[in-house]
Order: C-alpha cells, then structure tokens, then sequence
C-alpha cells in the first residue's frame, strides 16, 4: 500500500520536554492506523503534527520532517489552512458550533469560498450520509446542532470534517465520550470511510484499535516501540514491551 | 483492561488442569496395556469408569477459558495461553477415550489366552506413554526442542506399528479360523499410534504457545 505520510526522524520539545524522539514512519492511505500506548506516550501530541495543531503551543519546537503527499508540511510556503483542509481533525468531545445542522457542515466550504446554495445543499447531503446521518436528520437540518445526542453529534463533526473534502481524517480518542452503540455506530462509519480516506486515530481503547484498524503503532515514552499490522502486534508483538502493555502488565 | 491478577491465578489454575489431565491419560493408558497383558478384566472396567473425571476436567477448562475470553478479552499470548489449553484439552479428552478402547478389548477378549506374548504392544505403548509425558513438558516448559524431538519419536511409533500389522497379518493367513483376537489387537496397535498423534498435537500447541507459529509434527 502506498504511504501517504512520511515522517523522518521527527523530534518535538515544549520548552524543555522532549515529548517525540526520533520517530520515523510511513503511514499508508486509504487505512486505518491506531496509535496506542499508556498516557503522556506521544500518541496525540504526534498525531497533532499532522495537522499542526502543535503550532498553536507556545515553545514547541520541532525537527526532521513530516511529508504528506510528498511536501514537507513545516516548509514555509505550506499554509496551515489548506494544510488542515487537507487533513481534517475529530475530537474526543464533540465540538459542534452552536448552529443550526445545516450550517455546521456548510461552514468549511463556505470559508472556502462556495457561495451556491445548490452546491452547498449537494455538499451538507453528501457529507451526513457519508457520515450515517444523514437519514437521521434530513427532516431537521435547520435545528441546533446542540440538541443531537452525544454519538449523532460525533458524526456531524465527522461529516464537518468531510465536507471540505480532506484526504486524512485525524481522530483524537474520537468515541472515548461516546457509549457503546455510539461508539459502534462511529468505528462501523470509520471502517466504511477508508476506502475514500487515510485515517488515523489515537485510542485508549486496545480493543477499538484490535477491531478497526489495518494497522498499530504503540508508543512508549516518546518513541515507537513498535508498528505493524494490527493483526500481528495483537497476536504476535515482537517487542516484549509492546506485549506487556495488550496483556495489561502496565499503562 | 486485564485484572493481571485474578488473571494469572486462573491461567495457573488452566496450567494445573492440564498437567492432572496428562497424569491421569498416562495412568489409563498404562492400566488399560497391563489389564491386556493380565486379563484383568475388573481394573479394565474401573479403568473405564474414571474417564469421567477426564471429561470433568475437559469442561472446567473450557468454562474456565471462555470466562476468561469474556471477561478479560486477552491478546496476545494470553490468548494463544487459552486456546492451547482448549485444544490440549480436547487431545487429552481424545487420548483418555482411546485408552478406554483398549481397556474395552481386554472385555471382548475376556479372559481367552493370547494368541502370542504381547511384545510390541507394550513397547509402544510404552514410547507413547513417554511422548505424553514429553508433550505436556513441552507445553508447561514451552520447551520447543523437546516438542520437535517428539516428531521422532512418532515415526518410531510409526515404525513398530507397521511391524504389529506385519505380524498379525502373518498370524491371520496362517490361522484363518483365529482371526478375531488378531484384529482386536491390531486396532491396539492403531489406538496407541492415535495417542502419539495426539502427543504430536500437544507438542504442535506448545510451539505455538512459545512462538505463535503452527509447525507440522506428525507427517
């Protein structure tokens, strides 16, 4: 499978604190990557490189490159806003705006300029269903988006981050707030999105990333421990580190 | 997340279910030759009545193991643990029922002299006794060496089982009317030599324990 990100030796500091050290890999496009490992690991402060969401932390400082697509994403000509057009993030809390339905999807590609109230409908239609919820909120699409549940308002920030058309979705423990049928309903949704999208997503739930993923990466203390096919790392981990934290020895 | 503890003690408790299941398959299996060898038919039938207990032992694993998979959903070779003991539970269950076949001929033969003295009966069965042994060292030690000597020791047992069938085959064209007794203790012969087959699995079951790779012992 071809990579779609490259990352090379890739070290990140706030002030002091050498949160990434020397992490390398490629991560492959249209699948689904999991980053596991205990907190304060390097998981999510990794994954917020991708979109450069670590720029907005005051004394970060980083080294080596990341590439998407072959461009070095920390090159000066590269703009943070198409850069996150490209990469779309979901949090761990859904974060809709107080809006109506509707214009929480229409935001993105109103900012980016498309004023037709067609091509906007055809955009916010696509985006729900291909986020599972559409049928769920076709009669309502001028309510709040605050009065969905937690689980349809998760989705709604899925199908947020669709409607700009990214190549990579970034999920930040994106259903740990969610309860189970919630939780279900998003990694059923996830795994019909990689064939259209690169996914990657950081979890505290071994078993979401055992289900859903192609493949893991687990990180300890900054670095990569280990990274392979899902199947493999939960079955047979080649580093004992790595089979001490699945078996629940630590983290 | 596993409860390490609780966790452990029960996959001890697995290791020890198993390891009573090997002792009482090698006791069956050495009661059932000796009852042949002496036509004492009432230890054959109390040799038949324990197998109970094997299968008591058989089903508190599979309870104790698919607990553990719902509740503790383990990965890795906590899984692999488990499902080693599933299947080295079943060889065992089998090898327990194959001895009891053995201990059922000393019944049909009841009581009738041997057509010949058992010679290489009991050396395989001995070999086989052995190879047990071995499997469940394998699998306690995860001792992968001593698993792949077993596929050696198969072909032995391999080995004098042809030369069981030769033997009786020879009796049989040279006694027409007697050939009852023979057949009975060709299918002896092949009882044992389906105990070391599933030595041989056992043994399978503790390289993958050790390694997660399947190898081929019994070919």
């Amino acid at each position: 499978m071809e990579a779609i990100i490259n990352i090379d030796k890739l070290n990140l500091y706030y002030e002091s604190y050498h949160a990434l050290k020397d992490v390398s890999m490629d991560i492959p496009e249209k699948a689904i990557t999991a980053f596991i490992g205990p907190s304060g690991c390097g998981k999510s402060t990794l994954l917020r490189t991708l979109n450069r969401m670590n720029d907005m932390i005051a004394g970060t400082r980083i080294e080596g490159a990341v590439k998407i697509g072959g461009t070095d994403i920390y090159s000066d000509d590269v703009h943070v806003e198409a850069l996150r057009k490209r990469v779309g993030m979901v949090f761990q809390q859904p974060n809709p705006f107080p809006k109506s339905i509707y214009d929480n999807i229409a935001y993105g590609p109103r900012l980016h300029g498309i004023r037709s109230k067609s091509e906007l409908d055809e955009i916010v239609e696509q985006s729900l269903r291909q986020a599972v919820l559409w049928d769920e909120v076709k009669n309502f699409l001028k309510r709040s988006a605050l009065s969905l549940s937690g689980g349809q308002q998760q989705r709604l920030c899925i199908a947020r981050a669709l409607a700009v058309q990214p190549d990579i979705l970034l999920m930040d423990e994106a259903t740990s707030a969610l309860d189970p049928i919630s939780t279900l309903k998003i990694e059923e949704l996830v795994q019909e999105l990689k064939d259209r999208y690169t996914i990657v997503m950081v979890t505290h739930n071994m078993h979401q990333a055992a289900r859903i993923s192609g493949r893991t990466v687990f990180f300890l203390n900054g670095e990569v421990v280990e990274a392979d096919e899902t199947q493999k790392l939960f079955s047979t981990p080649q580093d004992s580190r790595t089979e001490d934290y699945i078996s629940g020895r630590f983290g | 997340m596993i409860r390490r503890k609780e966790f452990d003690q029960n996959l001890e408790e697995l290791r020890n279910l198993l390891r009573a299941m090997g002792d009482h398959v090698q006791e069956a299996l050495k009661g059932a030759i000796d009852t042949l060898q002496t036509s004492n038919i009432a230890k054959a039938e109390a040799i038949i009545k324990r197998d109970i207990d094997l299968n008591q032992m058989e089903e508190q694993i599979m309870e104790i193991g698919s607990r553990l998979i719902v509740t503790q959903q383990p990965v890795a070779k906590d899984l692999r643990r488990i499902i080693v003991a599933f299947k080295i539970s079943s060889d065992l269950e089998r090898m327990g029922d194959l001895s009891i076949d053995i201990a059922k001929v000393t019944l049909r033969i009841e009581g009738q002299e041997l057509i010949k003295p058992l010679v290489d009966i009991p050396r395989m069965a001995e070999l086989a006794g052995i190879m047990v042994e071995e499997s469940l060292q394998s699998y306690l030690d995860e001792n992968t060496d001593l698993a792949y000597k077993m596929a050696q020791d198969d072909d032995e047992i391999d080995h004098l089982y042809s030369q069981i069938i030769r033997d009786l085959y020879a009796f049989m064209t040279a006694n027409p009317d007697n050939v009852q007794q023979a057949m009975l203790l060709t299918l002896v012969g092949r009882y044992i030599e389906r105990i070391a087959d599933h030595a041989t699995n056992i043994g399978e079951s503790a390289v993958y324990l050790a390694t997660g790779q399947r190898p081929d012992l019994n070919n």
